[in-house]
């Protein structure tokens, strides 16, 4: 029993070490590439000893400490209670939804089974979307405890179009649903272990032939899931280029403008940890979790025949390693997309949400139907 | 049982907070929290899809909507009420009484056939309520999505712009 709890703390624990640790590291990646993207230099003036790290002193070392030695300033006008509540009701559920999120497969110590996974929860994926519906409330309150007109403007913009696309989020994951027939995302990620000549008949060979030989992994077998997913998490996360509610050039930060020191640090973190949480999911719903290619519980199995026998611990390993450079790519991703794209309009932003994702969603819900009836 | 008491004391704490706060933000801000306390109880009675819901649904989607409309009307903080306060407080006084005397009458009652407490129904998580909305509950379940789409209708024709002449 002890060691049950001790065990579920350990993973809990690691799980924020890895989530908070990689929101760091992210900050970094992002001045850093953005300097190298637009030909400049970037933070390089901070260094321990004369070690500047690329920036790595600057941003992990340096920014933490000012922002936490900052004066925090409440605005004397506004709601004291909300405005310090704010920024923990936007981090609580970028953190907290991690606890969902497989990284890994089973690891067997002795006789002892672990699933790495801090709750194998039987409704997984809903408790996912549950959490993203709190994140509203970090952005409405902070927006109206500041007392602020911009920051109200940038509120209000910022919770209708996170409401709106929770709805084409919440859809287009139905078509992974249907084809993996679940909602726990550890059993979603395990049935992305087999070939997709699995899934087909045993009549259609020439099919088989030719793409049978791929994992069935989320992308392959819904291509537009993943796009309007993709999308949509962009857009719930606010990152640029759906970034209206934080408009750097309109709106001089929109819903943060009256934060400084720590409480902006835990906007600016659980911004962070919420594109570290959407690519995590990207990773399990469609590429297939923790699986490398052709990689089982018990080693690698070519499809062509040869096998590779592992030990458990080797396979886990590597699962988690394969995990965390899916995750990192998608993290990457994110952060390229930021410097490449312009910000939307904001009747830009509603229109591809209800206009275009909403109905792609539901045309993706109904051919996946056809698909699975006419395959069976 | 501890669980119990103390998420029991958390929510009648939150509800009071809804009841008794000035400000009106913090009213919502409250339901926010007893809607959470809420999904958390469910949980504990082994029905975590019906918890889930409530987050998703009620906390995440429709106490958004009051907190808007909320912030939008920008209502200055309530002040106590100067005249009529003594027909107030008697009236509050007897409806709490009357409260008072149902809920005693009803916890005090018989309880054999009633099952109060709580144990691990088999009907908790999704497979089953999928099998039952599918196929017992079948009809609610098509002429509540009517309904939705008769109240989705309403507002988008109560919301649309006029057009300009």
């Amino acid at each position: 029993m002890i060691v049950d709890i001790g065990i579920i703390a350990l993973k809990a624990f690691l799980v924020l070490f890895m989530v908070l640790n990689l929101a760091g590291v992210l900050g970094w990646i992002e001045r850093k590439g953005s300097a190298l993207m637009q030909d400049r230099i970037g933070a390089n003036r901070a260094s321990i000893l004369g070690f500047a790290g690329m920036g790595l002193i600057n941003t992990l070392v340096a920014d933490p400490i000012k922002f936490l030695t900052k004066e925090d300033f409440i605005p004397p006008s506004g709601d004291k209670f909300l405005h310090t509540l704010a920024p923990c009701m936007a981090l609580f559920p970028a953190l907290v939804t991690f606890a969902v999120i497989p990284f890994g497969d089973t690891l067997q110590i002795g006789e002892r089974v672990i699933n790495l996974q801090v709750a194998n929860l039987n409704i997984g994926i809903l408790y996912v979307f549950a959490m993203g519906s709190l994140g509203v409330y970090g952005i409405v309150i902070g927006a109206w405890a500041s007392n602020n007109k911009f920051s109200l403007l940038g509120g209000v913009r910022g919770s209708a179009q996170m409401i709106s696309y929770e709805v084409a989020m919440g859809l287009s994951v139905i078509g992974i649903l249907m084809v993996y027939g679940t909602l726990e995302l550890q059993e979603i990620a395990r049935g992305q272990g087999s070939l997709i000549r699995e899934f087909l008949p045993e009549s259609w060979r020439f099919l088989k032939a030719a793409i049978g030989w791929l994992p069935a992994w989320g992308i392959f077998l819904q291509p537009l899931a993943f796009l309007l997913f993709f999308t949509a998490a962009v857009a719930e996360t606010k990152r640029v280029p759906f970034d209206l509610p934080e408009g750097e050039s309109e709106i001089v930060a929109g819903y943060h403008v009256e934060y400084s020191g720590g409480k902006f640090l835990m906007f600016f973190a659980g911004e962070f940890a919420e594109i570290v949480t959407a690519a995590a999911l990207m990773t399990t719903l469609f590429f297939g979790g923790c699986q490398g290619p052709y990689l089982l519980r018990d080693g690698f199995h070519f499809p062509w025949g040869t096998t590779w026998l592992l030990p458990n611990l080797a396979v886990t390993l590597l699962q988690m390693a394969a995990f965390a450079v899916k995750v990192v790519f998608f993290c990457w991703l994110q952060i390229l997309l930021r410097w490449s794209v312009p910000r939307f309009r904001y009747d830009q932003v509603m229109r591809l949400g209800w206009k275009m994702l909403l109905p792609l969603a539901l045309l993706n819900v109904i051919v996946t139907a056809l698909v699975i009836v006419v395959v069976q | 049982m501890i669980i119990f008491y103390t998420l029991a004391a958390l929510l009648i704490l939150s509800s009071l907070m809804v009841v008794f706060q000035r400000n009106v933000v913090h009213c919502a801000m409250a339901l926010v929290a007893a809607l959470f306390v809420i999904a958390i109880l469910f949980v504990t009675l082994q029905a975590p899809m019906v918890g889930v819901l409530q987050i998703l649904v009620y906390a995440g989607a429709i106490m958004v909507l009051f907190l808007f409309v909320i912030m939008l009307l920008n209502l200055a903080p309530e002040k106590l009420a100067r005249s009529r306060i003594f027909t107030l407080r008697t009236l509050g006084a007897c409806t709490a009484l009357l409260l008072f005397v149902l809920f005693v009458k009803v916890l005090a009652a018989p309880t054999e056939g009633m099952m109060l407490a709580p144990h691990a129904l088999p009907n908790g998580n999704i497979e089953s309520i999928g099998k039952l909305l599918f196929e017992e509950y079948l009809l609610p379940f098509e002429l509540t999505s009517f309904l939705i789409l008769a109240a989705i209708i309403g507002a988008v024709t109560l919301a649309k712009q006029q057009p300009r002449k």
